[in-house]
């Protein structure tokens, strides 16, 4: 059973296309790496989902629900689905802990003990408990964003959107914030659409690959498949210009 | 100097009172209405930024004496009786709450977009996210533009004299006048009107320390 789909999306900013006749399944507990040149429509597309991109024409269905139908509660489905962004977005006037119960809380209205437990339970998960004090511009990006995750699943959420979730962040910071998520994603019920240019990062944890430019669905295959094989000339083009690590 | 304030000091301390009154309930209602319309500049529905939008450009490019004169002259002829004190005070918080809204506003474009798509992407509503994250982010930016307007307030406040408000310009006229003595009183005018200001500006200063 499918978490996401889309069905005909089309997408503007005014006269640009920003998403192409986008027509995309991606099923309960898989991981969908999205990957492409800058400015190829990958994190709109991410971002749509959650609507925080609106889509102009076709339908959107995420946890069965169609997101394009005004009748629809869209803070609901957002409860569903967690998000992780390229810069973190941290709550700046609220330090780590905070930043965790907050949604929960108001949202949610779950237990402040409850919520407290499974927040520091989070913390310690992303190896961070440590840090529960402090405020967001005392720790370094790599926390910063491993806070962010411990935040987004704080919401118990079905599918997560990673946009970029390492691109901001210094080398020797990556590979902490990649061990995190690899763990939400092997995680068998959670559905995970991932935008990065960590290639080897994407062999690893992509069940299937999907490659985009200028608004459209390029290439969509099994992650093997894709690498070894890409039918795509663009594709292909792409991964020979990636250096592989 | 001394003895121009010795000699009509209960005038003075009226005057100063009534200046402090005021500009105590002109901040508090401009900082309330300020900010509502600094929300209202930002909200996404467009006719009620349109609204906030009307509101600040009107009052923030009228002469405040103009808006005093305004109630004191014309709500009495069309509308209900208010004395001078009472016109100043509204005239005072209707053009001080247009710059405030306007100080408030750019505090809220100040904060990282990211921040209110955090917020939303987490499920809350406009409103929390706004509550909760984005507004105490945006006040904090604005603490020092916000002092600025405080200490203009209660300078502009001198502008109850013109309608028979009893506030210390008010009180500085009417001594002068009599006494002849100009300079001392109104010497002793500008000495009170630091007595108020000056503690804003301090305190502004240190709580943009504490915050910063």
């Amino acid at each position: 059973m499918s978490m996401i789909e889309f069905r005909d999306v089309q997408k503007y900013y005014g006269k640009f296309h920003a998403l192409h006749d986008i027509n995309l399944e991606i099923d309960k507990g898989e991981t969908v790496v999205l990957i492409g040149p800058s400015g190829s429509g990958k994190s709109t597309l991410a971002r749509s989902v959650n609507g925080l991109e609106t889509i102009q024409e076709g339908q959107l269905i995420v946890n069965g629900h169609d997101i394009a139908d005004k009748n629809t509660n869209i803070n609901r489905i957002r409860t569903d689905v967690g998000m992780v962004f390229q810069h973190f977005n941290l709550y700046a006037n609220k330090n780590v802990l905070e930043n965790v119960m907050l949604a929960p809380r108001i949202v949610l209205k779950m237990d402040e003990a409850e919520n407290k437990k499974s927040a520091m339970a989070l913390l310690d998960q992303v190896g961070l408990a440590d840090k529960a004090e402090n405020m967001p511009s005392q720790i370094s990006g790599g926390q910063a964003q491993r806070v962010a995750i411990a935040r987004a699943l704080a919401m118990k959420p079905r599918c997560m959107l990673f946009d970029e979730p390492t691109s901001a962040l210094d080398p020797e910071m990556i590979d902490d914030v990649l061990r995190v998520i690899k763990y939400v994603t092997n995680q068998s019920d959670m559905t995970s659409l991932i935008v990065t240019h960590e290639m080897g990062f994407a062999q690893e944890v992509a069940n299937r690959v999907i490659f985009m430019a200028d608004g459209r669905i390029l290439e969509d295959d099994k992650t093997d498949t894709f690498f070894e094989h890409p039918t795509n000339e663009r594709a292909r083009q792409f991964l020979s210009k990636i250096i592989k690590h | 100097m001394i003895s121009a304030f010795t000699n009509n000091w209960q005038n003075f301390l009226t005057g100063f009172g009534w200046t402090l009154l005021s500009s105590i309930v002109a901040l508090f209602f401009s900082l309330i209405i300020g900010s509502l319309f600094a929300i209202l500049e930002v909200v996404p529905n467009k006719a009620l930024r349109v609204i906030g939008n009307i509101y600040v450009e009107i009052f923030r490019n009228i002469p405040l004496l103009v808006i005093t004169m305004f109630f004191y002259l014309v709500i009495p002829l069309y509308f209900v009786k208010i004395n001078g004190f009472t016109a100043g005070t509204i005239g005072l918080t209707i053009y001080t709450s247009a710059f405030i809204a306007e100080t408030v506003r750019s505090g809220i474009n100040s904060v990282d977009v990211g921040q209110m798509e955090a917020s939303r992407a987490q499920g809350m509503k406009y409103t929390q996210a706004m509550r909760y994250i984005v507004l105490p982010q945006a006040f904090k930016l604005v603490i020092p533009p916000l002092g600025n307007q405080f200490v203009n307030l209660v300078k502009n406040s001198s502008v109850l004299a013109f309608v028979a408000g009893f506030d210390l310009m008010y009180q500085g006229n009417a001594i002068a006048s009599q006494t002849f003595d100009t300079v001392n009183t109104y010497l002793v005018v500008g000495v009170f009107y630091l007595i108020i200001t000056l503690p804003i500006s301090y305190y502004m200063q240190h709580l943009e320390r504490k915050l910063a």
